[in-house]
């Protein structure tokens, strides 16, 4: 456990140092700050006002940002310590490689969740100074979206990092998983599939193995509870889970996701050459 | 100590080792050498458990890979080319102290011994060090702990003549209860520092051989040169061996620690159109 933990404060350590870090702050404490000061809190979209709008936003622009920003960051420092070298040096000290590979993910994980949530927090404490009514039940369901959302990216990062033996082409998976992501959250696409004669419960099941389009229904569902936008899947989607069910689904798929590919990318690591 | 049985590695459709077999006792200081690409580093990552590979290797009976913690616990490495680590110099000694179980101070204490204050530097990134401090930093890490096995690749090349011939001194300390694996692609580099010389080909032992052991890792000769004529290229050799200049450029003085001799006749061969007179005298 300690030598866990020491691979965790380290990495925090380093990546606190890194440029991407400072970018990666300042792009969500940005994105808060352009939303108080453009008056995201005075509008009003499908009844919502005051904070909810704001975080609803802030979700949505989270949504679009933080997973590319997670996979790119995290394959380019595990995989780029690994082609300089890195690797040859530190895993020569006596640290078990169970404890290296997880205290790596914990140290990242505290790092990458930080920042996402900080700015929330931020954007709170502001809306009370303000006298702006804080939804707490939004503010806490979103919180849990964005570290399930942090887990999952990070998971599968990890596991690309494990099976890729150079930066260049763990980027290059990394943009590729993303890319892979973004055309299954296609409803035009998920249309065509259907139009070609895929069943319908196949092309939703498709769209909710996607962790992407898993947060966009959620983040959806908490202002349209009925998932009217989403048009004929909503009533798949509602009698298989429920409101409800569906909102646990959100949170806990996406985890499971994650912890799954860190963990086989662990299998990758431990049974592969080191450096 | 260290057993090597069969020891094979294969990258793609390259055998980079052939069935290596060696058995490495307590107190053996081996130079392992071969051109480049014979294969050193990969038995040298064979046995931190870093590479998997055909064959066994134990050290103390135990597998290096299975039994991380405990074996690498053991274990001091140097590598040949310093890792480009961002984090500052404190972080890593800590870091490492940490995980080897060793007190920081003392890690500090064998850089000091070495030249460097790392006071001064400890918030430095290790990368944007000077070549010779980064080994510094990593050799103090490697001394700095109870290693019963010193693993070393090029361990002396960045260091300056005071240097080496401190880190000598710190070998000799050691060499009766360490076992040191000393790899380099030229010979006259180590040979004063080992009894056995381990040759590696393609991936083969091609010469497994036992030296004369009569050089004391910390014998000092003091050294007296006297030259033709002063030569500015001559001159900057000796002062960088930390030779004091008795009148002119022509009359010099100075130590030469004993493992370094080898090196220091290399040295002065270069220049042995100007030399007059050469003496060395083993204190």
């Amino acid at each position: 456990m300690n030598q866990l933990w020491l691979t965790a404060k380290l990495d925090i350590a380093e990546t606190l140092r890194a440029r991407w870090f400072h970018i990666y702050t300042l792009v969500f404490g940005g994105v808060v700050a352009l939303l108080f000061v453009f008056g995201l809190t005075e509008s009003r979209v499908l009844g919502f006002i005051g904070l909810s709008r704001l975080l609803v936003t802030y979700i949505q622009l989270t949504m679009a940002i933080l997973p590319i920003f997670v996979l790119i960051t995290t394959v380019r420092s595990v995989a780029g310590d690994r082609e300089a070298g890195v690797f040859e040096y530190l895993l020569s000290l006596p640290v078990s490689l169970a404890a290296w590979f997880w205290g790596k993910i914990v140290g990242r994980y505290i790092v990458i969740f930080a920042p996402v949530f900080l700015a929330m927090v931020a954007a709170v404490v502001i809306a009370v100074f303000m006298g702006v009514e804080v939804p707490w039940d939004m503010f806490g369901y979103y919180t849990a979206l964005l570290a399930a959302m942090s887990a999952c990216f990070l998971g599968l990062g990890m596991l690309i990092s494990a099976l890729t033996r150079s930066t260049d082409m763990a980027q290059g998976a990394a943009f590729l998983l993303w890319l892979t992501l973004l055309l299954f959250l296609d409803l035009i696409l998920l249309g065509l599939m259907i139009q070609g004669k895929v069943a319908p419960e196949v092309a939703v099941g498709i769209a909710l193995a996607n962790p992407l389009q898993v947060f966009r229904t959620a983040a959806l569902a908490l202002f349209d509870p009925q998932l009217i936008v989403l048009g004929p899947s909503a009533y798949l989607i509602l009698d298989t889970f429920g409101v409800m069910g569906y909102k646990i689904f959100a949170l806990v798929y996406p985890c499971v996701l994650g912890l799954l590919s860190a963990a086989a990318g662990y299998q990758v690591f431990r049974r592969g050459d080191l450096p | 100590m260290i057993r090597f049985q069969n020891v094979s590695k294969t990258f793609k459709r390259a055998r980079v080792l052939d069935g290596i077999d060696l058995d490495i006792g307590l107190g053996e200081r081996i130079a392992l050498i071969g051109s480049n690409g014979a294969g050193k580093t990969t038995l040298i990552r064979c046995l931190l458990g870093e590479y998997v590979h055909d064959g066994e290797v134990r050290i103390e009976g135990r597998d290096p890979r299975r039994n991380r913690t405990e074996v690498l616990g053991r274990i001091g490495f140097v590598p040949q080319l310093p890792p480009p680590l961002k984090m500052p110099v404190g972080r890593l000694i800590d870091f490492s102290a940490a995980l080897c179980g060793t007190d920081p101070a003392h890690i500090n204490a064998i850089a000091g011994c070495l030249g460097l204050d790392v006071a001064p530097i400890a918030d430095r990134q290790f990368v944007r060090l000077s070549g010779g401090m980064k080994q510094k930093i990593l050799i103090a890490i490697a001394l700095g702990r109870e290693a019963k096995v010193l693993v070393m690749d090029e361990p002396a090349a960045n260091l300056d003549p005071e240097a080496r011939k401190i880190f000598f001194e710190l070998l000799a300390d050691r060499q009766d209860q360490a076992t040191m694996l000393i790899s380099s692609h030229r010979l006259d580099e180590v040979s004063a520092l080992v009894n056995r010389v381990v040759e590696l080909d393609m991936g083969k032992v091609v010469l497994d051989d036992q030296v004369a052991d009569d050089v004391s890792l910390s014998s000092v000769l003091a050294c007296r040169v006297t030259v033709k004529r002063a030569e500015p290229a001559l001159t900057k050799a000796l002062t960088h061996w930390t030779f004091r200049d008795l009148g002119g450029g022509i009359e010099w003085e100075g130590e030469i620690p004993g493992p370094d001799r080898l090196r220091f006749v290399g040295m002065l061969s270069r220049y042995v159109a100007l030399v007059d007179h050469v003496s060395l005298t083993e204190r």
